[in-house]
């Protein structure tokens, strides 16, 4: 039935979205650690 | 208590005496709900049935922009003289300056509607079929909870980057329930299908809600500036 | 607390894991709708969980009114993100059900249209904190989630009581659920509640961790570099090293 696909959809576009935040959170992570290592080395 | 009203007149009054002598932003203002009532007209031009139906909705949205932009103006006098660093430290209480600013702004507000609802009739050739009267406590309500909430967010908005646009960002996702009601109760007066009753006690219930919000917690934005 | 935080995760995975098995294997097969209806078992649990993050942020922006307390502030940045995340999910699964099911992605459905709204206040509160560049902004963030919480009420009671003027499909159906089938929401509701719970406290990490680098850079700038200060980013590397080490 055609409208499986938009069960699919439904469920791939919940994950797309958590996925998202979380890359939004790991970048800023990442960055925020190299801020606080520069922190020591004469600031940003 | 009668410090409160006298500090609020006093107010209010500096606020209409100032406005009268330079009439710059009430110009401005009028030309851009007259440009708003004339391009909606072109944009959405209905028969006399259909625009029964979509009046209301027509009309509240041009009320809208038009409060928003006098909103916008409501604090920039105040910033520019230091006023509410004055107001800070004065033992006036800051619910007399609020109240006066959203007395103004209703003022100010309800002139612009009376001017573009005349119009709205001409354009769209509008006649109620239901209580006209009832349009009035609509009006008075609606623009009243615009106006307490706009006034209340334009003064959260002095210390954001791009004043101008977050004081919409914050006002229209609150005050939708009151521009439904509005919108709704203009289109059953207008169409005579049904009792707006509902909607003008939803907007007095919301008016009331947020009018003692706003006085209860001005004080802490004010100091928050 | 640190080996705790990968252990949940794993559980969590798991948990997750089993939920989409039961959701799409052993839920029975709704009658009128299918297969589709299953987006049900995401669609719900998101929702539950968004409000309860709202009312966190509620109960914090209040806390935080009255104590000042930078922990609560916290708490109230960090649930307000995770709940639009979990919002988002509702808003877009939403239409992607109703379509197949009733042949337009939007209907003025109750709980979904007070969603967008819920929505909608929750995106301006985050402006707002993003755009505020005042230190007192945590109050007016509070100040500002107070109003949301009021508006709560009356916007459902408008879109009801429009709802009964203008008849429109309901999303999601009413009345009585399966058995079997609340089993499988309810579990399905348990694991995105531990997955809201983990994001929530590693943003809340995040939240400390931006604050803290935030107050070492001011305080570096304020004694490391004197006079760089502005540029925070000394012109000569031999002359910002004047102060204490």
């Amino acid at each position: 039935m055609n409208s499986i696909k938009f069960l699919y959809a439904a469920y791939i576009a919940t994950w797309l979205i958590h996925a998202l935040y979380l890359g939004t959170m790991v970048r800023r992570y990442s960055r925020l650690r190299q801020q606080k290592k520069n922190l020591g080395t004469g600031g940003k | 208590m009668s410090s409160l009203r006298s500090i609020t007149l006093a107010t209010l009054a500096k606020d209409i005496r100032l406005e009268w002598r330079s009439k710059d932003a009430i110009n401005s203002m009028l030309f851009f709900s007259l440009l708003v009532v004339v391009i909606f007209s072109f944009s959405f031009d209905p028969n006399a049935e259909e625009s029964r139906q979509i009046a209301g909705g027509l009309i509240w949205v041009a009320f809208l922009f038009a409060a928003v932009v006098a909103l916008n103006q409501t604090w920039a006098r105040e910033l520019r003289n230091q006023v509410l660093d004055a107001y800070r430290v004065s033992p006036a209480p800051a619910n007399a300056l609020f109240t006066a600013k959203v007395l103004g702004n209703f003022f100010l507000v309800s002139l612009l509607e009376a001017l573009m609802a005349p119009l709205f009739m001409i354009f769209y050739n509008l006649r109620a079929l239901g209580p006209a009267w009832q349009l009035i406590p609509v009006a008075l309500l609606g623009t009243w909870a615009l106006v307490v909430n706009g006034t209340f967010f334009a003064a959260m908005s002095l210390r954001t980057r791009s004043r101008e646009i977050m004081l919409p960002l914050l006002l229209f996702p609150i005050s939708i329930p009151a521009v439904q009601s509005m919108v709704e109760a203009t289109r059953i007066i207008l169409s005579g299908d049904g009792a707006a009753r509902f909607w003008i006690v939803l907007l007095l219930t919301y008016d009331v809600v947020f009018t003692t919000a706003c006085l209860a917690l001005f004080e802490t934005v004010l100091q928050a500036e | 607390m640190k080996r705790v935080f990968p252990i949940l995760a794993v559980l969590t995975g798991l948990l997750l894991a089993y939920a989409f098995y039961e959701a799409i294997w052993v839920a029975p097969m709704e009658r009128t709708m299918g297969d589709v209806q299953r987006i049900f078992y995401y669609h719900v649990p998101s929702a539950w969980t968004a409000f309860l993050l709202f009312f966190v942020n509620l109960i914090a922006s209040v806390i935080y009114l009255i104590r000042k307390n930078a922990k609560a502030d916290a708490v109230a940045v960090v649930s307000a993100e995770v709940g639009v995340v979990f919002c988002t999910v509702v808003l877009v699964t939403g239409p992607i059900w109703a379509r197949p099911v009733w042949g337009i992605w939007w209907t003025w459905d109750l709980r979904l249209t007070t969603t967008l709204v819920l929505w909608l206040i929750y995106v301006s509160y985050l402006m707002l904190r993003r755009f505020s560049d005042s230190s007192q902004t945590p109050k007016l963030a509070a100040v500002l989630a107070i109003f949301g919480a009021l508006d709560v009420p009356l916007v459902y009671f408008s879109i009801w009581f429009f709802r009964t003027q203008h008849p429109q499909p309901v999303i999601g159906g009413g009345g009585s659920i399966d058995p079997r089938m609340l089993h499988v929401l309810l579990i399905n509701w348990l694991a995105f509640s531990c997955f809201a719970f983990l994001l929530s406290w590693a943003r809340y990490r995040l939240e400390w961790l931006q604050r803290e680098v935030e107050e070492a850079q001011a305080l570096e700038s304020l004694l490391g570099d004197g006079l760089a200060a502005p540029t925070r980013a000394p012109l000569d590397k031999t002359s910002s090293r004047t102060g204490p080490q």
